[in-house]
């Protein structure tokens, strides 16, 4: 216990890399799932066949794999490219950045799966009052779509964000300085790896705890017109 | 010149090595080791999958019925087995157990708790186990009461009613889920190569390293595991198809569903 002390310092700023891994990948993911959910639901085929091979693709393959190739793999092709057609000199990619780019890319195909149930949820009398009243596309999706789509997504969206959470821990393998990495670096050298990988869980305990706290706001607040007419 | 020795490999190996993008014979020359490594891969989890199904069957009866001793302990299994990373379980076990005294003396040591094979297993298990108790609660507890109520009435005995009626109907409303179970602990199997074991990720991993190459190995890993979730899929779907067979409409229609008004 007196040694998780002693290393506090390192512990929080791993930790704070995680959560800003955790951050920058589910805004990444978001937009790609909208993305991939206006693709599925569109009657373009092209976006159709895309969106459909970017969630099948994720389905089949593991994370790690995924993110290995893009880190040892994406680099190279990123600068042959570049060399090839010059258009960009020497790119390189970081741990944080391929992380986040794996991480995001892999769960904006669960969120597309998220988003489109959402959609699909809102009746299509709405959307078409909408129209009726004249609403441009843009209108129609901040004052109708986009309202309500939150309220229905929020459940699956909770439990996607949780997993991304957990799937974060990956990064220490490519070598970016999160909280598993750390406290597996500060674990071997006191030779104390149970007290220091015990402690890594507790903290991911934690911070599911905390954004349950959170995500439970939201969906109060999202739901507000609901218990309105519930009431009623 | 002798043309005529040289092998019809030789302009495939050159363009392999040359020209291609990817260099497949890399990977077509060590094609034996990545079965090998499927066959870890599936064997791991295969039995962390079977080991932990078993295991999830009384711990779920246990929480679906509020065993008022058991229910609370098993509650706080599954939550923090679900509630954090399997690579850091995994960590635990394999490099975590060293630093206590008593089980590096203990008997278990030698053979098992100090092989890698052996801790990838049983946090698998562990968590599977978790996942797998908490999901079959659910399709216990979604009993409807009048299979209960039917069973009492024929004179089956509790024991009898949860091995007869409740867990068979359980078991198949579990399915659908247990097939996404399945493919999460396949995907979940790969933290096995972080702890030096050559499963498939793992042998990527040791080709790109031989050979110095950035992509080949994680490549022919994906496609393999792409195989294998597919295979995994066909599987369920096929058992869906027989044992949620009373669930399916008796007359499948053919035609389009009504035209929504655009």
């Amino acid at each position: 216990m007196d040694v998780l002390f002693e290393y506090r310092g390192l512990l929080w700023e791993g930790t704070v890399v995680t959560i800003q891994l955790a951050i920058v990948s589910v805004i990444l993911s978001v937009l790609l799932g909208l993305l991939g959910a206006v693709g599925k639901l569109s009657e373009n085929p092209v976006a159709q066949s895309f969106a459909g091979a970017y969630t099948t693709l994720i389905r089949g393959v593991p994370d790690l794999v995924l993110m290995l190739l893009l880190f040892y793999g994406g680099q190279q092709l990123v600068n042959d490219f570049g060399d090839a057609t010059g258009l960009w000199g020497y790119v390189e990619i970081n741990q944080f950045m391929a992380g986040s780019l794996t991480i995001g890319f892999i769960f904006g195909a669960y969120m597309t799966e998220t988003f489109r149930g959402a959609i699909l949820a809102i009746p299509r009398g709405q959307i078409e009052a909408g129209i009726a009243c004249g609403m441009s596309p843009s209108m129609l999706f901040r004052r109708i779509t986009w309202p309500q789509m939150v309220r229905y997504a929020l459940p699956s969206f909770r439990n996607n964000w949780l997993v991304l959470i957990k799937s974060t821990a990956l990064v220490s393998i490519i070598g970016l300085q999160d909280v598993v990495y750390m406290a597996f670096t500060a674990g071997r050298s006191v030779r104390q790896l149970f007290t220091f990988m015990f402690a890594v869980l507790i903290i991911y305990l934690l911070l599911t705890a905390l954004s349950e706290l959170g995500l439970r706001r939201l969906e109060i607040k999202y739901s507000a017109g609901v218990r309105q007419s519930e009431g009623a | 010149m002798a043309e005529e020795t040289r092998s019809i490999m030789d302009p495939i190996r050159a363009f392999s090595e040359g020209a291609s993008p990817l260099d497949f014979m890399a990977v077509l020359d060590n094609f034996d080791r990545f079965l090998m490594g499927a066959w870890v891969t599936l064997e791991l989890t295969f039995l962390a999958l079977l080991l932990g199904g078993m295991l999830s069957i009384p711990l779920a009866i246990a929480r679906a019925y509020r065993h008022p001793v058991l229910n609370g302990p098993i509650w706080c299994y599954t939550y923090f087995f679900r509630g954090t990373p399997l690579l850091v379980q995994t960590y635990l076990i394999y490099y975590g157990l060293a630093q206590f005294d008593f089980i590096r003396e203990s008997m278990l040591w030698k053979p098992i708790l100090s092989q890698a094979w052996w801790c990838a297993l049983i946090a698998f298990t562990l968590n599977t186990a978790a996942y797998t108790t908490e999901f079959l609660r659910g399709a216990i507890e979604a009993t409807p009461h009048g299979e209960v109520e039917a069973a009492k009435a024929a004179g089956m005995s509790y024991w009898t009613r949860i091995r007869r009626v409740i867990l068979p109907n359980s078991f198949r409303r579990a399915l659908p889920a247990y097939s996404n179970e399945v493919i999460f602990m396949l995907h979940g199997s790969v933290v096995a190569s972080t702890i030096t074991l050559q499963d498939i990720l793992g042998v990527g991993r040791w080709l790109n390293g031989r050979y110095y190459l950035a992509y080949e190995g994680f490549v022919a890993a994906m496609i393999l595991y792409m195989i294998l979730v597919f295979g995994i899929s066909r599987i369920f779907k096929w058992w869906e198809h027989k044992w949620l067979a009373h669930l399916r409409p008796r007359v499948e229609s053919k035609g389009e569903p009504a035209a929504v008004v655009q």
